[in-house]
């Protein structure tokens, strides 16, 4: 019996080689033009400029800010944008001296976040006043979780609530609880199916690519913002392609079958 | 090198991650790299699980200690995770109330208890919707109401008597709705969300990967 015959390359994720290559060039031109000192234009995210603004609230207040990183593990993108975010807003309330509590779902996710935060803290000179437990484990099931947060919420009352990461059923009852709580909320997710709960619910949301965006943006670095652009640049071709399918599939353009077939894949 | 090696280690594994995925999976060596390195993330997480039950464990007694607010509800989570934990990491060899099997002491708080409880906050959710959709749906501006009367057309098309009544109106409503609202309007925007999205996570993985993003690390 002979062995079966296979390809070592993947011929049928050709498409996607191609659009990594392209838009893996896109970010790094934008990334090189950034370092070289040229002006990139990045327009306002509400949610992320009301982020001080929350702090200095709950400062004000002498209540604490209360962060979750979403409900996902660590492998999640959502999540380590979450944990990217979560560096931010503990520096800032390191600054202002602010209690922040972060609970999470996943033990991963505590290590990364304790070590995030204490990264913060040191980083604008507070080291002193980190501690460990402001990272918390608190339940490893969903709604567990959501019953230990919202219990949290209605007794220690944060002034701000922010949420970062993947949601699923739970997003409605925390940001619900923190509404009536009295808290300012900010979320920002990229699942579209929560997004209507937090809106509902929140004062500002960040919505799919912003949520990513946000560490770029709050770093206020050239070089991470030029990811951005790159990113806008794929997006502007992706719009490009889909009016040249409505066209074609409207006038009902023969393009041959394999470009067709291409085009579809892509 | 606190900063260097976890950078070192994000590129070398991204971009293993990266070619594998256009590698056939039969290929010597490489082709199930990508599945050893997501099982090394299994075992790692298996690691740090202690972290966790030290971290609820230390929290809790904390708070039972300085007799803060709502502190008895941390004696019950505290006799919670010892009892569910206990007898579920003992060997069934010692006796059949250990491990995790059926009939084990693990299980059968699962089944009456756990579930339950869970099962009790999910249901919640309805009351949380209702009040959700009272303030989103207030006819405040123009647009407000046009949320309001569009989520009143889908609202009543899911259920069988609204498109029952639905189907009794000139035109075919259910369709209407189907089509322009559900897979037109909706469709749409969800689509763009999904987009920019599924964009926005490829340029921070990429970033990452490069090293270029080190914000993770709590650097930058």
């Amino acid at each position: 019996m002979g062995q079966e015959e296979y390809s070592v390359f993947r011929n049928d994720r050709i498409n996607a080689l191609l659009a990594v290559v392209a838009f893996s060039t896109a970010i790094l031109v934008f990334t090189n033009w950034a370092k070289k000192g040229k002006p990139l234009f990045l327009r306002k995210i509400p949610g992320l400029d009301a982020v001080e603004e929350a702090v200095g609230r709950a400062t004000e207040m002498g209540r604490p800010v209360l962060y979750i990183p979403g409900i996902e593990e660590l492998d999640q993108i959502e999540t380590i944008a979450g944990i990217s975010i979560l560096g931010r807003v503990a520096q800032i309330t390191a600054q202002y001296e602010t209690p922040l509590t972060v609970p999470v779902r996943y033990p991963l996710v505590l290590a990364a976040g304790q070590e995030v935060v204490q990264q913060a803290y040191i980083h604008v000179g507070k080291a002193e006043a980190y501690d460990k437990d402001m990272v918390r484990y608190v339940a490893g099931e969903q709604f567990a979780f959501a019953a230990t947060v919202n219990g949290y919420m209605m007794r220690e009352r944060p002034a701000t609530n922010i949420y970062m990461g993947a949601f699923f059923a739970e997003s409605l009852l925390l940001a619900e609880t923190g509404n009536a709580a009295g808290s300012i909320q900010i979320a920002g997710t990229g699942r579209p199916e929560q997004l209507p709960f937090f809106v509902a619910a929140c004062d500002y949301t960040l919505m799919g690519e912003e949520l990513y965006a946000a560490s770029a943006y709050l770093s206020h670095e050239p070089v991470m913002m030029g990811g951005l652009k790159g990113q806008d640049l794929m997006k502007i071709l992706i719009v490009v392609l889909i009016l040249a399918g409505v066209i074609m599939a409207t006038y009902s353009v023969d393009i041959g079958a394999a470009f067709k077939s291409w085009f579809q894949a892509v | 090198m606190r900063t260097t090696a976890p950078v070192i280690v994000a590129f070398l594994v991204g971009i293993t991650l990266v070619i594998t995925f256009f590698l056939n999976e039969k290929t010597p060596l490489v082709g199930q790299l990508s599945n050893q390195l997501l099982d090394w993330l299994i075992i790692i997480g298996g690691f740090t699980l202690l972290l966790g039950v030290v971290s609820i464990l230390r929290v809790s007694w904390q708070t039972v200690q300085r007799r803060k607010e709502g502190w008895f509800y941390k004696i019950a989570t505290i006799v919670s995770v010892l009892v569910m934990a206990i007898p579920s990491l003992l060997p069934v060899s010692w006796s059949p109330l250990f491990g995790r099997f059926e009939g084990s002491i693990y299980d059968w708080l699962f089944v009456n208890l756990q579930a339950p409880m869970m099962a009790t906050m999910f249901a919640t959710l309805a009351f949380y919707i209702a009040s959700a959709a009272y303030r989103a749906f207030r006819a405040r501006t123009a647009e407000a109401t046009l949320l309001l009367l569009t989520a009143v057309l889908v609202m009543f098309w899911r259920v069988p008597i609204g498109e029952a009544i639905l189907n009794l109106m000139p035109g075919d409503m259910p369709y209407f709705i189907n089509k322009f609202v559900m897979n037109g309007a909706n469709l749409a925007v969800q689509r763009g969300i999904i987009i920019g999205a599924a964009l926005g996570a490829a340029a921070m993985s990429l970033r990452i990967i490069l090293g270029i993003e080190r914000t993770y690390l709590g650097k930058g």
